[in-house]
């Protein structure tokens, strides 16, 4: 345990010890209320390029952090309407014998007037259920997938994986990462930041490469 | 508060949290477990080795499910004359059994999307389960129709797709509504499940002892660190398919009872057919719920995260919404005598006592009779008095599809077509190995992924919520936090 009360300013002085290529420094907490405390720390003392890692969302980390709502509900929006324009387009075109079929549609596209017991080609209370679904199959798609890209997933190699620490974040500690591209970032004082927060277990420091 | 550091949990060890006390809300995870213990106790199964009981278990399902296969090829290469259906019960089985299976997937989604639109949190506990036995369900209900179309390798044909005929499915038919329906709630309940996994799975790629373990689950986390800008835009995006699945479920057995109440049949062309399918289809899903939650709570020791009052919770539910099936089968003979129609009374009358009135009787006890013992609250927190409406339940929803789908059928307009529906031998084992096929699904399920969903369940334990202390509280506390330390990486 030599490394608890090593500083880190002898541990990695600025001229050989810190790698060429930092990821930032991570501070270990073991409580939902510290981890708040040290993100506000943080974002007062400047610091925009930080997150924090927990194994479950934690109320009130948004506003510490300073996350900005997320566009995701509006994508999510727009392909709905996508999706029952589809929805819309699909069954009212290919039934439909009255509207224009310019030459770049495939003939396979025209209207095949399915005609059933004399109802109109363009029943649009029976094509409800067909929309309906489309609507909901495009948002409930897009919610998915662009949740995952706007997260930047998948990511299967991430710095901060390897660090053996790191593996609690998916269990019961909770972690604040403060980027080396930060401006405000210095290994040193931002690990004494970390190190003098409540509650702070542990501070490491992630290189990558 | 001044002895207790701030990040000492305050564990709740009663174990009994069945009480109902207004003053204060029953613990969800019971026992004492802090969050390591929640991890613990979920991914044990996952990450340890299969045990006895589980082998036992699979070389029953397993090949059950290779029987299933089996006797599906052995329809294809025979025809559809190897099962009881004929005109005029040209429905027989395979739909019985599709309506039961679809209909089974509801309870997971009405937990996993409506309970969690309606803040109910004890569903965290259970919704994962839940989740997975709607997938399966959906495998086994996806599969009936499939072999029910004929010539199934032209099943392809139900999908819209440009093709050299330059033909396009009926949109006016409820049976390509149901292919719309039915494949846009297996895709998204999937999706919906997935999505509320990565987190757990990236929990047990961290737990993973064995290399293999890690890569797998790695690759299923997709990297997921927990970021808090992820879990921002993870809830939303949550949230979002909570609400898009509760209109979805809701209209996916809607659109089922569609197929029959389009249809001009007596006894099916009914207003009412939508929300009693969608109730029926809620109870017997919770019966299944029950059925798989129960022993596998005692099996894989997660008493104190599904508790007895999650168990009572789904009791409750499944008598509730089976009161409304039990309505639903009164008022659809109420109107049958109201209506003055006179094939519509001919086909009520005939239902209890022509010449299905077995099924039907099966359907009134076990729907309506036997799960009433959950009035009282003895049976109620007795699991076997559970476990007894659950089974009542799961029999009689199966006998309700039949009794629809048959009676209808054997008995329409003109007697002259009437018929007797007698299944085959093919018919019963073919139902019956489909459970292999689920339970195969549902095993390989609680052994290689999280069958708890731990994240839910952490953020409904009280430390998950500050306490209001600021970073600088200079309490008496403060000396007897751990030294920081700091380290290279």
């Amino acid at each position: 345990m030599t490394a608890i009360d090593t500083p880190i300013t002898e541990d990695h002085s600025a001229e050989h010890d810190v790698p060429a290529k930092l990821y930032g420094l991570i501070g270990e907490f073991d409580n939902v209320t510290d981890i708040i405390a040290a993100a506000n720390t943080a974002r007062e003392a400047g610091y925009k390029k930080m997150d924090v890692h927990s194994p479950f969302p934690i109320h009130g980390i948004d506003d510490a952090i300073g996350i900005k709502q997320t566009i995701l509900p509006w994508i999510v929006l727009f392909m709905g309407l996508s999706g029952m324009t589809t929805g819309l387009l699909l069954t009212t075109y290919t039934m439909a014998d009255w509207l224009p079929q310019p030459g770049f549609v495939p003939e396979n596209f025209e209207g095949y007037t399915f005609l059933i017991s004399g109802k109109p080609l363009v029943s649009l209370a029976a094509f409800i259920p067909v929309i309906f679904e489309l609507t909901i199959m495009f948002s409930a798609y897009t919610a998915v997938f662009a949740m995952f890209l706007l997260n930047k997933l998948p990511l299967l190699s991430n710095p901060l994986l390897k660090s053996e620490r790191f593996r609690r974040a998916t269990d019961d500690r909770f972690f604040l990462a403060i980027d080396a591209r930060d401006g405000s970032f210095d290994a040193h004082k931002t690990a004494d930041l970390l190190r003098n927060m409540h509650g702070c277990l542990a501070v490491e420091l992630i290189d990558d490469d | 508060m001044a002895a207790i550091h701030p990040g000492t949990q305050i564990p709740s060890v009663e174990t009994d949290n069945t009480l109902d006390d207004p003053c204060r809300r029953a613990p969800l995870v019971t026992g004492g477990l802090d969050f390591t213990g929640v991890t613990d106790a979920v991914a044990k199964s996952a990450i340890s080795r299969p045990t006895l009981l589980w082998w036992v278990l699979f070389a029953i399902t397993g090949p059950m499910a290779l029987g299933f296969f089996t006797m599906i090829g052995y329809l294809f290469v025979t025809g559809t004359g190897i099962w009881g259906n004929n005109q005029p019960v040209a429905w027989g089985f395979p739909i019985v059994n599709f309506v039961f299976w679809v209909g089974i997937g509801h309870a997971g989604t009405l937990i996993s999307a409506i309970l969690f639109l309606f803040r109910q949190n004890w569903r965290t506990s259970i919704n994962r389960f839940a989740e997975a036995m709607t997938i399966f369900a959906v495998v086994c209900a996806g599969i009936f129709p499939g072999i029910h179309v004929g010539r199934p390798w032209l099943a392809y044909w139900l999908f819209p797709f440009p093709n050299q005929m330059a033909m396009w499915p009926q949109f006016r038919s409820p049976l390509l509504w149901d292919v719309f329906a039915v494949g846009t709630y297996a895709s998204v309940s999937l999706l919906f499940w997935y999505t509320g996994m990565v987190p757990d799975i990236a929990t047990l790629r961290d737990k993973a002892q064995s290399r293999i373990g890690q890569i797998f689950y790695g690759f299923l986390s997709l990297g997921w660190t927990g970021s808090a800008r992820h879990w921002h835009r993870f809830e939303r995006a949550y949230i979002l398919l909570a609400a898009l699945c509760t209109p979805l479920v809701l209209s996916v057995h809607s659109v089922v009872s569609f197929d029959f109440a389009v249809a001009q049949m007596p006894g099916w062309h009914t207003t009412v057919f939508p929300p009693y399918f969608v109730a029926g289809a809620i109870y017997g899903g919770f019966a299944m719920v029950l059925t798989l939650a129960i022993p596998c709570r005692v099996w894989l020791g997660l008493e104190h995260i599904i508790t007895m009052r999650h168990i009572i919770n789904c009791a409750k539910v499944m008598l509730g919404t089976g009161m409304i099936v039990c309505y639903a089968y009164s008022l659809e003979f109420f109107t049958a005598w109201y209506s003055g129609h006179h094939f519509e009374q001919f086909v009520f009358r005939n239902r209890p006592l022509g010449n299905h009135y077995l099924g039907f009787w099966m359907m009134v006890f076990c729907n309506c009779v036997g799960p009433q013992v959950l009035w009282i609250k003895k049976v109620r927190e007795n699991v076997w008095g559970i476990m007894w409406a659950a089974m009542c339940v799961n029999i009689g929803m199966w006998f309700e599809r039949y009794v629809i789908v048959t009676t209808s059928l054997s008995r329409d307009f003109l007697p002259g077509s009437w018929a007797q529906f007698v299944p085959t031998w093919v018919d019963v084992v073919m139902f019956t190995l489909s459970f292999g096929l689920f339970g195969s699904l549902f095993l390989l399920f609680l052994k290689l992924l999280p069958t708890i969903a731990m994240a839910e369940v952490k953020t409904v334990m009280p430390a998950a919520h500050a306490h209001g202390h600021g970073h600088d509280d200079g309490d008496a506390d403060h000396g007897q936090d751990p030294q920081p330390h700091v380290e290279g990486a």
